[in-house]
C-alpha cells in the first residue's frame, strides 16, 4: 500500500483505502495523492451518520417498506439445479423471528480438494442421504406357518452404499430388541422372541421396520450435487451440521446451513450474525429489492447482540427493553404493567415511545441535545 | 389553541407499584356510598359515583376538591370500603403461587432457611431472562424437588394442596378458602421471603392483592354523554361501578342485619364477580358483563390493551387539529416541492402569526378581509390566551384592539409550509414538507414525480395535510422534512424521486431522435421555466441532446450508461462534459426513480435546492416534448410484421412436439433422471423448462419483429412503462400459468378442466396459454388465466397484513437505536449494538448506493 494512503489507516475504513489504491492511476505524484486522501477524508467525515441519527428506525423502515412488494409464494421456474427453499416474505419472517423450526433446512457442503471429482461427489452425496429400510427393500413376506418374516433386499443398492445384509440385520437388531434378525440365504429373516401374540407383533413390526434409519445422516432427505465454478457442491435438504462435521471428506471451513440455531450451536454467535445477513440478502437479491447492507447488519446485530439469537418479537428483543411503557406499547400490555408493579419497576423514559406517550421531546435526533444557558 | 408555553417541567421517571389500602385512602377525595348518580334536578349526588369531589364533567360546575372548572380539573380518585375482601383478578396467579409455596401456618417460604441463599442467584437469573412468572414457577419446582411441599421446614406443620377453581375460588384439599383467610395468610409472608419470589415488598405487599378497599376512578376518566334527546348515557365503567356499589351496600346491610350465611356468601360471590369484571371483562370461564343490548362492557383491561386501546390508540398515536384530507390529482406544472391546496381549505386552515412592529400592516390586511374573503384571517388571540373570532361585526373593533404580541390566525397563502402524508406511512418519505400553492378546485394537487416516495397514484387516493403551527416545527420541517431533503432514499442511497412515465419517454425521444429549429427549442425550454438561453448553441437546428444540455449546469461532468441502448452503439455510454451531453440517451437508467447516478451526482455537486429545480425542469421538459410532438400507445403498435406470426407458431409447435416426446419417454420409462429427483418431478421440470424457453423465444421474435419506433416500443425501451414480456404476451403468447411454482394440476379428478382427457399431461391441459391477448384466449385458457389471477390476488391480500406486522415488530424493536456521540450505535439502555454504524459509520442517505464514490473524487482532484 502506498505510504501516504497508509497514514490514513486509522482514519478511513479499510474498504475505502483499498478502493483508492485500486482506482489510483499508475503514475500519480505524491502531492496529488495527498490531496486525494485529504479530499477523501473530508468526504468520509461528511458521509458519517450524525450522532443522534435514528439508524434503527431507518433500518426498520428500509426493511419493512419493501415487504409489501415481496411475493408470498415460492416461485421456482427453472429450478432444475435448485432445491425448493422458502424465499420471499415467509423466509424473511422466519429469519427475523428466529424460528426454532424452519420450513426448509438446507446445507451447502463443499468438499475437500482430494475428494472433489465428479464421480466421488455423487457417491458421497448418496452416502449422506438418509435412507430407511424401505428404500432397500424389495419385498417383505410373512411366513405364518414358521412365524417368520422374510425381507428381501436389493443387492445392488446395498453394495453401492457399502452395506451388506449382515450389517443391516445388525442395525435392525439394535433398534428392535424383541426380535431376532438372521441372515439366511442372503435374505433377512426375522423371528419373534415372544411366544404369544407373535403374529400380531410381526405385522406391527412390518410397518414399523420400514422407517428404520439404515444409512446416511439423519435429517438429510434430499441431496443434489451442483457444480459451482470448477468444483462440486452438495446441496442438501435438511440439515445436520453435527454429523456432517464428523465426516472427513467435507471442507469444514466452508460448510454452511441455513438454520440459525444449528449455526449458533456449532459455529457460535458471530457466525449466526453473518448468517442472518447472508440469508436476508439472498432473499432480497432473489426478489430484486435493493436494501443497503447496513440496515440488515443493524437488524442482525440487534438480534445477536446479547450473545444469543433473539427473535424480533415479544419473546426476544422487545422483552429486553428497559422501559415498561415501551414493552407495554408493543404487545400484551397488561402483563408488562402488572409485572412492573410487582417489582416496583421505574421507567426512566430513556427511549422514544414513552416520551411520545407523555408528550416530551424524544431523545433522538433533534430532541437529543440539551442547551445550557448561563443566566447573568 | 393555547399559547405555546415552553416546557416548565419534565417528567423524570414513572414508578410502578401496587396500590396499598393506605395509599388508596390517602389519594381518595371521597367515600362513595350510593349507586345513585344524580338527584331530581340532575345535580350529582354527594357520595354517588358522579360526586363533584371526583372532578367535574359538566361545564359550569366547580370541582369540590380542587376548585377548578371542567377544563382545569383533571379529576380525583374516590374509594369504596368493601364489606368483605375480594380477590383482585389480575393477581390471581401470584396469589396462587404464593399460597402454594408458603406455609399456611407460619407464613414462611417452604425452603429451609439455610438453603434460600443457595437458590437466590439462580432465581434472579431466571427472573431476568424469562420473567417473574417463570421465576415463581422455579420456586415451586425447587420446593417440589426438596419434598418440603408436604411439611413446612420451619414449623413442621403439615401442608395441604392448594388448588384453584377458575376464575377466583381457591380450594385447600377441596375446602374453600375465603378471601379473608387468603388475606391473612398473605399477610404472614415476610418481606425477606417475598424477595425470593422477586416481589418488591416495599411497593407490592401480597395482601394488597386481596382488596379491602377499592379505588374509584375519577369522573373525568368516565365521562357521560348527553344524547340528542337530552338523556344522559353513562360510561361503561360508571355502570360497572354502580353495580359494585349496589351489591356492596346490600352486603353491608345483610351482614349488619345478621342474614343467613348462604345469602351473605351469594352476595359476596356477586361482589367478587362485579369487581372481577370491573378490572377485566374477558376473563375465561366467566360470562362477561353486558349492556342491556347484549354488547359486552368495555372495562379497564379492555380500555388499555389492543390496537384500539389507550396505549396504542391514544398514547402512542395522537389526533391533530389544523389538518385536512382529500383526493389527490396530478399537476405536472407544479414544482416538485409544492402541493396544490383547494381554496376552501386554505380559508379554513390557518397559521398563527404574532403581531410585531414589522408585520402589523401586513397582518391588518388579513383581518380586514375577514374570514370569508381570501386571504383573510379567522381568529385573533390575545396575549392572555383569549381567542376572538373575526366576523363582519367584530372586525372593526378587533382592528383597533390589535397590538404587538397578539396572534393572528390567518389563511394559508402560497409558500406556507405543510406536511403532506399518505398512508400507509411506511418510511420517512411518506410524510414530507411541501410548500403550499392555493388553487381552485377541491383536490390536493401534486407533481407526479413525488408519487414514488408516497407510493401514490390517482385512482382515488386520498392524502392528508397538516399545517405547521409553531416556528420550531416549521424550522424542523424545513430542515429535516422538505421534499428536497428527502431526494436520496436512506434505503439504498440513490435518488428516490426521479422522472417517471411520460417524463422518461419524452426525454428519451428528445435526446435520441429529435432535431428542432432554434425557435422551437427556445419555446420548449421556455415552457419548462427557463429564461436564460445563453447555454443554447446559436445554430439553426438543434439536436435534442443540445436542448437537454441547456438545462444542465455548465460545469457538470458525468459518466454513465444508457441501459436502453445496445452496448455496441455509441449512445450506450453517457458522457457529459461541462454540462453538455456528448453521447448517451436519457432513459430510465439515468433519470428514473431508484436507479442511476445522474440525479445522485447532480444532488451531490449542486445541492438539494438546485437538484429539485433541475429535476423539475427535466420532468416538465419530458412532458412538454410529448405535448408538442404527440405520443399515442395504439393497437397497431403491437402488430407483428408479416411472417412473425408464423415464426411464433413454429416455436410453439416445436415446443409442443418436444413435450410430447418427453411425455412418451416418461411413459416408457426411458426419461433420464435429473439428479436428486423422482421421475415425475423430472418430467415436470423438463416440461416447464421447455415451455418457458418457447415463451422466451417467442418474446424474442416479438422484440425483433415489431416496429422499434412505435410509441409503445418507445415506452418499453426507455423504461417508462411496460416491458418486453408484456409485449410478447399481447402479441405472441401468454405462456405457462403457474400455481405454487407448478403447472396447474388441480381441479377435477385427474384433470384440470372437463374438456380434457383424464391424466393428460400435455401443455394445453396443464395451463399453457399459446395465444396472445391480442388474438384472444380460448375458453380453457381463460379459465387458467383466471385461476392464476385469483391466486395472485389472494397472495396480495395475505401479504399485506403479514408484512405490516413484520414492519411493526421491526420498528418497535429498533426504534431506540441511535448513533451516540462516540459514534457507537446503542439502544435505550446504552448497550452497544454496533461499535461503528454499518462497520464504517457511513449514513446511507449520504452515500452513493452505499459507497463513497472514490473514482469521482480522484478524478476531480486530478483535474485541478
Amino acid at each position: 500500500m502506498n505510504k501516504i494512503i497508509k497514514e490514513y489507516v486509522d482514519k478511513l475504513p479499510n474498504k475505502i483505502l483499498l478502493d483508492v489504491e485500486s482506482a489510483l492511476p499508475e503514475k500519480c505524484v505524491d502531492s496529488k495523492i495527498k490531496k486525494i486522501m485529504e479530499e477523501m477524508y473530508k468526504e468520509y467525515l461528511y458521509s458519517l451518520a450524525d450522532p443522534g441519527e435514528s439508524v434503527g428506525l431507518v433500518g426498520a423502515e428500509s426493511i419493512g417498506e419493501p415487504g409489501t412488494q415481496m411475493t408470498l409464494n415460492t416461485f421456482h421456474f427453472a429450478g432444475v439445479s435448485e432445491l425448493n427453499v422458502t424465499t420471499g416474505l415467509p423466509r424473511i419472517i422466519e429469519i427475523l423471528d428466529a424460528r426454532k423450526k424452519i420450513k426448509t433446512n438446507m446445507m451447502e457442503l463443499y468438499l475437500k480438494k482430494e475428494c472433489s471429482g465428479s464421480k466421488n461427489v455423487k457417491k458421497i452425496a448418496e452416502k449422506i442421504k438418509e435412507k430407511t429400510l424401505e428404500s432397500y427393500t424389495k419385498e417383505v413376506i410373512i411366513n405364518v406357518a414358521d412365524m417368520k418374516m422374510i425381507i428381501a433386499l436389493y443387492p445392488k443398492e446395498l453394495s453401492e452404499a457399502d452395506l451388506t445384509v449382515g450389517i443391516v440385520s445388525k442395525i435392525l437388531g439394535k433398534s428392535f430388541k424383541k426380535f431376532k434378525f438372521k441372515v439366511e440365504n442372503k435374505l433377512l429373516t426375522v423371528i419373534s422372541s415372544s411366544k404369544d401374540d407373535a403374529l400380531k407383533e410381526m405385522y406391527k413390526l412390518k410397518e414399523k421396520i420400514k422407517d428404520t434409519h439404515i444409512s446416511g445422516i439423519k435429517g438429510i432427505s434430499q441431496v443434489l450435487p451442483v457444480k459451482r465454478g470448477n468444483e462440486y457442491v452438495i446441496v442438501t435438504a435438511g440439515s445436520n451440521l453435527k454429523e456432517i462435521m464428523k465426516k472427513d471428506f467435507f471442507d469444514s471451513e466452508r460448510i454452511i446451513s441455513n438454520d440459525l440455531f444449528e449455526i449458533e450451536k456449532t459455529f457460535g454467535i458471530e457466525a449466526t450474525r453473518q448468517l442472518v445477513i447472508n440469508e436476508v440478502v439472498k432473499v432480497l437479491d432473489a426478489q430484486g429489492i435493493n436494501i443497503d447492507i447496513r440496515h440488515i447488519m443493524m437488524v442482525s446485530d440487534a438480534m445477536t447482540m446479547s450473545g444469543k439469537v433473539c427473535g424480533i418479537n415479544r419473546y426476544g428483543i422487545v422483552k429486553d427493553k428497559p422501559s415498561v411503557l415501551a414493552r407495554a406499547s408493543f404487545e400484551t400490555p397488561m402483563n408488562h404493567l402488572f409485572d412492573a408493579a410487582l417489582i416496583g419497576e421505574e421507567d426512566y423514559l430513556n427511549s422514544v415511545i414513552e416520551n411520545v406517550m407523555i408528550n416530551q421531546a424524544v431523545p433522538v435526533g433533534t430532541g437529543l441535545p440539551g442547551l445550557v444557558i448561563k443566566v447573568k | 389553541m393555547e399559547e405555546n408555553h415552553p416546557t416548565h417541567k419534565k417528567v423524570h421517571s414513572i414508578k410502578f407499584g401496587v396500590m396499598s389500602p393506605k395509599f388508596i385512602h390517602k389519594m381518595s377525595s371521597g367515600k362513595i356510598v350510593t349507586p345513585e348518580l344524580y338527584d331530581k334536578e340532575g345535580y350529582p349526588v354527594v357520595g354517588g359515583l358522579m360526586d363533584i369531589r371526583l372532578g367535574v364533567i359538566d361545564p359550569g360546575l366547580k370541582c369540590k376538591t380542587c376548585g377548578n372548572k371542567l377544563k382545569n380539573c383533571q379529576g380525583h380518585f374516590g374509594h369504596i370500603e368493601l364489606a368483605r375482601p375480594v380477590i383482585h383478578i389480575k393477581f390471581i396467579k401470584e396469589i396462587l403461587d404464593l399460597l402454594r409455596s408458603t406455609c399456611w401456618s407460619c407464613g414462611r417460604i417452604l425452603i429451609p432457611g439455610n438453603m434460600i441463599k443457595k437458590y437466590i442467584a439462580e432465581l434472579e437469573e431466571i427472573g431476568a431472562e424469562f420473567g417473574l412468572s417463570n421465576r415463581r414457577k422455579k420456586v415451586k419446582n425447587i420446593i417440589t424437588g426438596l419434598r418440603t411441599i408436604t411439611k413446612c421446614p420451619h414449623c413442621k406443620e403439615k401442608q395441604f394442596k392448594v388448588s384453584i377453581e377458575k376464575p377466583t375460588t381457591f380450594l385447600e384439599d377441596d375446602k374453600r378458602l375465603s378471601p379473608i383467610e387468603i388475606r391473612t395468610r398473605l399477610e404472614r409472608i415476610s418481606d425477606e421471603d417475598l424477595e425470593v419470589f422477586g416481589i418488591n415488598s416495599s411497593v407490592a405487599r401480597p395482601e394488597w392483592m386481596v382488596l379491602t378497599i377499592l379505588g374509584i376512578p375519577p369522573v373525568t376518566m368516565r365521562p357521560s354523554i348527553t344524547l340528542d334527546s337530552g338523556e344522559r348515557s353513562e360510561d361503561d365503567l360508571t355502570h360497572k361501578l354502580g353495580d359494585i356499589v349496589r351489591i356492596n351496600q346490600r352486603l353491608f346491610e345483610n351482614i349488619n342485619a345478621g342474614a343467613p350465611e348462604i345469602i351473605i356468601e351469594d352476595l359476596w360471590d356477586l361482589l367478587q364477580y362485579h369487581i372481577t369484571t370491573f378490572f377485566d371483562n374477558e376473563v375465561a370461564q366467566l360470562p362477561p358483563a353486558r349492556h342491556r343490548s347484549g354488547e359486552p362492557l368495555k372495562t379497564i383491561t379492555g380500555r388499555i390493551k389492543s390496537k384500539e386501546g389507550r396505549i396504542r390508540h391514544n398514547l402512542a398515536g395522537k389526533r391533530t387539529n389544523f389538518s385536512a384530507r382529500t383526493v389527490i390529482s396530478p399537476d405536472p406544472k407544479l414544482n416538485i416541492n409544492e402541493v396544490g391546496v383547494p381554496l376552501v381549505m386554505s380559508m379554513k386552515l390557518s397559521i398563527p402569526e404574532r403581531v410585531t412592529d414589522w408585520n402589523k400592516k401586513y397582518l391588518l390586511k388579513f383581518i380586514e378581509n375577514g374570514p370569508d374573503n381570501y386571504p383573510g384571517a379567522n381568529y385573533i388571540i390575545r396575549p392572555d390566551g383569549k381567542r376572538k373570532k373575526i366576523t363582519e361585526e367584530t372586525k372593526e373593533q378587533l382592528l383597533e384592539e390589535l397590538e404587538n404580541g397578539f396572534m393572528v390566525e390567518r389563511h394559508l397563502i402560497d409558500g406556507d409550509m405543510a406536511l403532506f402524508n399518505r398512508q400507509p406511512s411506511l418510511h420517512r418519505m411518506s410524510m414530507m414538507c411541501h410548500r403550499i400553492k392555493v388553487l381552485s378546485g377541491s383536490t390536493f394537487r401534486l407533481n407526479p414525480a413525488v408519487c414514488a416516495p408516497y407510493n401514490a397514484d390517482f385512482d382515488g387516493d386520498e392524502m392528508n395535510l397538516h399545517i405547521l403551527q409553531t416556528e420550531e416545527s416549521r424550522a424542523e420541517a424545513e430542515i429535516l422534512m422538505e421534499v428536497q431533503t428527502q431526494l436520496i432514499s436512506p434505503r439504498y442511497g440513490l435518488s428516490i424521486i426521479g422522472c417517471n412515465q411520460d417524463a422518461i419517454s419524452g426525454n428519451y425521444l428528445l435526446t435520441r431522435h429529435l432535431e428542432l429549429p432554434y425557435k422551437e427549442a427556445v419555446d420548449l425550454l421556455a415552457s419548462v421555466g427557463m429564461t436564460d438561453f445563453s447555454n443554447l448553441p446559436n445554430k439553426k437546428a438543434l439536436s435534442g441532446k443540445e436542448i437537454f444540455s441547456a438545462m444542465l449546469p455548465n460545469d457538470f461532468d458525468f459518466d454513465g450508461i444508457s441501459r436502453s441502448i445496445p452496448s455496441e452503439e455509441k449512445d450506450h455510454i453517457v458522457k457529459i462534459r461541462k454540462g453538455e451531453i456528448l453521447s448517451g440517451i436519457m432513459d430510465k437508467s439515468n433519470l428514473g426513480e431508484g436507479s442511476g447516478l445522474l440525479l445522485r451526482n447532480i444532488h451531490k455537486q449542486y445541492g438539494r435546492d438546485d437538484m429539485v429545480e433541475i429535476l423539475g425542469r427535466i420532468y416538465k421538459l419530458g412532458n412538454e416534448v410529448l405535448f408538442k410532438y404527440g405520443f399515442t400507445a395504439k393497437l397497431s403498435d403491437v402488430d407483428l410484421i408479416d411472417g412473425a406470426n408464423e415464426d411464433v407458431n413454429k416455436i410453439i409447435n416445436d415446443a409442443y412436439k418436444d413435450v410430447e416426446t418427453l411425455i412418451s419417454e416418461f411413459k416408457e420409462g426411458t426419461l433420464e433422471l435429473l439428479p436428486g429427483r423422482a421421475i415425475d418431478e423430472t418430467l415436470e421440470l423438463r416440461i416447464l423448462e421447455r415451455l418457458n424457453k418457447a415463451r422466451n423465444d417467442s418474446g424474442q421474435v416479438v422484440a425483433d419483429k415489431s416496429n422499434p419506433l412505435s410509441d409503445t416500443m418507445t415506452m418499453v425501451r426507455s423504461g417508462a412503462r411496460g416491458n418486453l414480456i408484456n409485449l410478447a404476451q399481447i402479441s405472441a403468447c401468454v405462456g405457462q400459468q403457474a400455481l405454487r411454482g407448478k403447472r396447474i394440476d388441480k381441479g377435477f379428478s385427474d384433470r384440470t378442466l372437463s374438456c380434457f382427457k383424464k391424466n393428460d399431461l400435455g401443455p394445453n391441459a396443464r395451463g399453457f396459454i399459446k395465444h396472445g391477448f391480442k388474438s384472444g384466449l380460448k375458453p380453457h385458457e381463460m379459465f387458467f388465466m383466471a385461476m392464476t389471477g385469483r391466486d395472485s390476488l389472494m397472495d396480495t391480500a395475505l401479504r399485506t397484513p403479514k408484512s405490516g406486522y413484520l414492519y411493526r415488530r421491526l420498528a418497535n424493536a429498533l426504534q431506540d437505536m441511535k448513533v451516540e456521540y462516540d459514534f457507537t450505535v446503542r439502544d435505550a439502555s446504552k448497550k452497544i449494538i454496533q461499535f461503528l454504524y454499518g462497520e464504517d459509520g457511513i449514513d446511507v442517505a449520504r452515500s452513493e448506493d452505499g459507497k463513497i464514490n472514490v473514482k469521482q473524487i480522484i478524478s476531480s482532484v486530478l483535474k485541478k
